[in-house]
């Protein structure tokens, strides 16, 4: 599924301005240790991360992710937004659990070949 | 014969958190002009970004210099101490000396020289207590296309 169609649910927000919601999410990618994420993230994925400083940014740049998803209502640093709206980062906030975040996009890309 | 030699270095501050990883990002962003091969860029951004990361973390700032040639991708990492007194422990996969306030941040997992030794072909590292920390690391270009 692409960004934008997970924003079509009710229970996400986009954070960013200026973001690319045009690029497809190939993966979900679960983890708050960023040198782990660095190693094993694929790209175009949807990093779901309770971590909200402005290194994240950097991260999810390196690796070409797709988006991050801040979950649980977690708030976002104002300097996290302004730099992933830079890099036309997608930074999605949600009230729901990383399990539900994954069970969505799993439901929508089970049945497409990547 | 080389015929190629690009060269651009990149000051990294210590903890400043908010700028840290833009050399790695500026790097990708070069590499991927040259049109380097993806996978290729990737390892270099992974071994990049763990350097530039230490740096800011452990580090009282330093530089990292970004060398290509025909053959080969450089990183070269100089920082200005306070240097590794233990290298053979530092080494080792999940040892870390970060504080808790960095582990917090999601830093200091000890996966940093794990991750630049896996995706460089080649990798050295000098240190001494009190002094800097240099590392070097070589990517062949050759045996990194997809």
């Amino acid at each position: 599924m692409k960004v934008k169609e997970l924003l079509l649910n009710k229970n996400f927000t986009l954070l960013t301005k200026n973001s690319d919601t045009e690029i497809q999410i190939n993966d979900v990618y679960i983890c708050d240790l960023l040198s782990w994420v660095m190693s094993h993230a694929g790209n175009q994925c949807a990093w779901i991360t309770v971590q909200t400083h402005t290194n994240i940014v950097a991260v999810a740049v390196l690796l070409d992710m797709a988006c991050i998803i801040i979950p649980e209502g977690i708030g976002v640093e104002e300097s996290t937004l302004k730099k992933a709206s830079e890099e036309n980062l997608p930074i999605l906030s949600t009230n729901l659990s990383t399990y539900e975040i994954a069970s969505i996009i799993y439901e929508s890309n089970k049945n497409v070949t990547k | 014969m080389i015929i190629n030699i690009h060269k651009t270095s990149y000051e990294v501050a210590s903890r400043d958190f908010i700028r840290s990883g833009d050399a790695s990002k500026s790097i990708k962003k070069t590499l991927n002009q040259m049109g380097f091969a993806s996978q290729l860029v990737r390892k270099v951004c992974i071994a990049t970004y763990e350097a530039e990361m230490n740096i800011a973390i452990h580090s009282h700032g330093g530089e990292i210099i970004l060398i290509v040639d025909d053959y080969t991708i450089a990183i070269q990492i100089i920082d200005r101490g306070p240097g590794i007194a233990n290298i053979e422990q530092a080494m080792k996969a999940g040892y870390s000396t970060a504080t808790n306030e960095m582990i917090e941040m999601g830093f200091g997992a000890g996966m940093g020289f794990y991750n630049m030794q896996k995706c460089a072909n080649v990798f050295k590292l000098e240190s001494k207590k009190n002094e800097g920390t240099k590392i070097d690391m070589i990517f062949y270009i050759e045996c990194n296309e997809d």
